[in-house]
């Protein structure tokens, strides 16, 4: 070996690298691309599947059984299985997908093996979140296609409402915000559970009590709240659409017993205004979320 | 060409709340060599290595991996690095091909060479016949040869290692050395951190030291042993014999003066205490052989460096 070391001399430098390492707008969908997969290959993934495929089993076999009302108008039958159905599609897809996903980094010290190449944190976050997305969107497809498969059962094949195009769009900007914000509450934690947890509760009751609490309460648009957003994805089944930027406040007076005035205000959001909402909610999550996972210790 | 591969830690300091785990460590690592950085558990090697890829942010100080900031940009100073820092663990449903494949792919490495590089260094880490088994069945000890294999994929200029040899049997660890040789030959800056004193006197050329956050010493592994081994100090090595030793041979001892003392330790086996550190150490080799008392060898090196490493870290045992 000494005369190996000889014979090459002493100042020869370590080979250049060969390989150039590539850019930020490279590497991302690279990532996103083996993220995608390992998500295909999860036990949650084939759980999520199973839920659906249960949930949409199920729905075939009531409806078909009861006959409900909403059988005889393809635009209340959308109405009532799509837009009801698909936020808690959304919800559980979000937490199963992304629940963990940057918490699960730390706790499982895979994020060790990927902070070992040189790529920024960003990269990383953005990449699992593109991921996530998808993985949640094919889980958004299934539901959709149970749902089609009914619909096309009872009303033929083209009688598809436009409504539920529009819809499917909408669901796809909340799915956008809830994953965002359920990649923050994932980012603020190096335990997974916590992550986990946040968001099953926010989503499935944390929001929409916030939303009473200030309509009812506080008697004001509960704007802020994504679950209010969230409820255009129904409101555009309806005969009057509410259209626009702004909210509608409808207020209602009753006469209770004993001649007592009651005055309940509600207010429904502006398709456009949902959409903002939503599309807020995503940005400002990310933003945060990616600032919060720039300054995380892997320690 | 550009200028040789370097390493600079610039008075790096990271405390965790009232811990100062890393306190203001200078070191400065260039050419092709293997630097040992050594310390006991706690040290902060780790601490220092996790900086050194900005996987945590100093306190105070900064680092640069040839001229380029670690933590003005992770991206491009990592670039030609190749780290494993503490055990990372790898998605359980990729197989190494494909953990490997991603990591490759996110390094540059392009596509039709994947395979070859793939391949050499699951060979390297003896891993080829698990290439394609899913790692969430394989031992930590597998693991961890996946994770080594990883840090070499892309053929790095600099290799980091936070002790590799984690996890993995006595064969293991001697195959890890076996690679760190194989990189030294290829003329790579090798930076491997250890709490064993064994596993850095075999590979590497020099040693960084540290304890309590601090750097103790920084020097050839020679030098460490020169330094410490002054006049005054005595020192012991055990001396093996082809036969065992007679009167007139014990008579020969006791009259040398290069011997302090001596005892039998087994019939062909003497421990000889004597002074003058390594220049001493040379002529009672000198002299042991003159005597024709059958000398065969003698072995003590690795034990100064060990009274050095534990004098240092002032710990008793
Ligand atoms: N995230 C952390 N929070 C608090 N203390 C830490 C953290 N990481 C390391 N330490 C402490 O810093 C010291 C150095 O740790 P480390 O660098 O891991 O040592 P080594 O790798 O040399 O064994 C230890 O006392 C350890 O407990
Ligand atoms: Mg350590």
């Amino acid at each position: 070996m000494a005369a190996e070391a000889e014979v090459t001399g002493e100042h020869i430098k370590a080979a250049e690298s060969v390989f150039n390492v590539p850019g930020t707008f490279m590497q991302i969908p690279k990532l996103m691309r083996y993220q995608f997969s390992v998500y295909l290959q999860s036990r949650r993934f084939y759980a999520m599947i199973s839920i659906i495929v249960v949930i949409g089993a199920l729905l075939s076999v009531v409806v078909a059984h009861f006959r409900p009302s909403f059988i005889n108008n393809n635009l209340a039958f959308y109405g009532s299985l799509f837009a009801g159905a698909i936020p808690v599609v959304i919800v559980l897809a979000a937490v199963f997908f992304g629940g963990d996903a940057i918490a699960g980094e730390f706790q499982n010290r895979t994020g060790y093996f990927l902070m070992s190449v040189p790529i920024r944190r960003a990269t990383i976050y953005v990449a699992k979140y593109i991921a996530a997305f998808l993985a949640s969107l094919a889980i958004m497809a299934l539901y959709v296609v149970i749902l089609l498969i009914n619909g096309v059962y009872y009303f033929g094949s083209n009688a598809f409402p436009w409504q539920l195009g529009l819809s499917f769009v909408l669901s796809i900007a909340y799915l956008a915000a809830v994953l965002g914000t359920t990649f923050l509450f994932s980012s603020l934690f190096k335990t997974s559970a916590y992550g986990f947890v946040m968001t099953v509760v926010l989503f499935l009751f944390g929001f929409s009590l916030l939303e009473d609490l200030m309509s009812l309460v506080v008697k004001m648009e509960p704007w802020m709240v994504i679950s209010y957003a969230s409820g255009v994805m129904g409101d555009v089944f309806s005969s009057n659409i509410h259209w626009g930027f702004t909210g509608l406040t409808t207020t209602l007076t009753t006469r209770g017993p004993g001649g007592a005035i009651f005055r309940s205000t509600s207010y429904t959001p502006g398709v456009g205004e949902g959409v903002l909402i939503m599309l807020a909610y995503f940005i400002i999550t990310a933003i945060v979320g990616l600032f919060r996972f720039e300054r995380q210790e892997f320690s | 060409m550009t200028s040789s591969s370097s390493i600079v830690m610039d008075g790096l300091t990271k405390r965790f709340g009232q811990l100062t785990a890393l306190d203001h460590l200078d070191l400065k690592l260039e050419g092709s060599k293997c630097v040992g950085f050594l310390g006991p558990n706690g040290a902060g090697k780790t601490t220092a290595l996790k900086l050194l890829s900005d996987m945590i942010f100093p306190t105070e100080g900064e680092c640069f991996i040839n001229g380029i900031s670690v933590q003005e940009e992770r991206k491009k100073a990592l670039a030609e690095v190749g780290l494993l820092i503490e055990t990372p663990e790898i998605y359980p449903s990729l197989t190494p091909r494909e953990a490997l494949g991603m990591i490759a792919d996110l390094r540059g490495v392009p596509h039709s060479e994947w395979n070859a590089r793939i391949e050499t260094v699951l060979s390297e880490v003896k891993m080829m016949e698990w290439a394609d088994k899913k790692v969430g069945s394989f031992s930590k000890g597998m693991k961890q040869r996946i994770n080594i294999a990883a840090s070499l994929v892309h053929d790095p200029e600099i290799v980091i290692l936070d002790e590799p040899a984690t996890g993995l049997d006595p064969r293991g660890m001697a195959e890890v050395r076996d690679i760190v040789r194989s990189l030294k030959k290829r003329n790579r800056l090798i930076f491997m951190s250890s709490h064993i004193l064994q596993e850095v006197t075999d590979v590497c050329d020099e040693i960084a030291l540290i304890d309590k956050g601090k750097l103790l010493l920084y020097d050839t592994l020679a030098n460490t042993i020169a330094r410490f081994s002054d006049a005054g100090a005595q020192s012991t090595v055990d001396a093996g014999l082809s036969r065992p030793l007679d009167s007139q041979g014990e008579g020969k001892l006791k009259t040398s003066g290069d011997i302090v003392s001596f005892e039998s330790v087994e019939p062909t086996r003497l421990r000889i205490t004597f002074k003058g550190g390594m220049k001493g150490q040379e002529k009672l080799l000198q002299s042991l052989v003159a005597m024709d008392i059958g000398i065969v060898s003698l072995s003590g090196r690795a034990n100064a460096l060990e009274d050095i490493y534990l004098q240092q870290i002032g710990r008793g045992d």
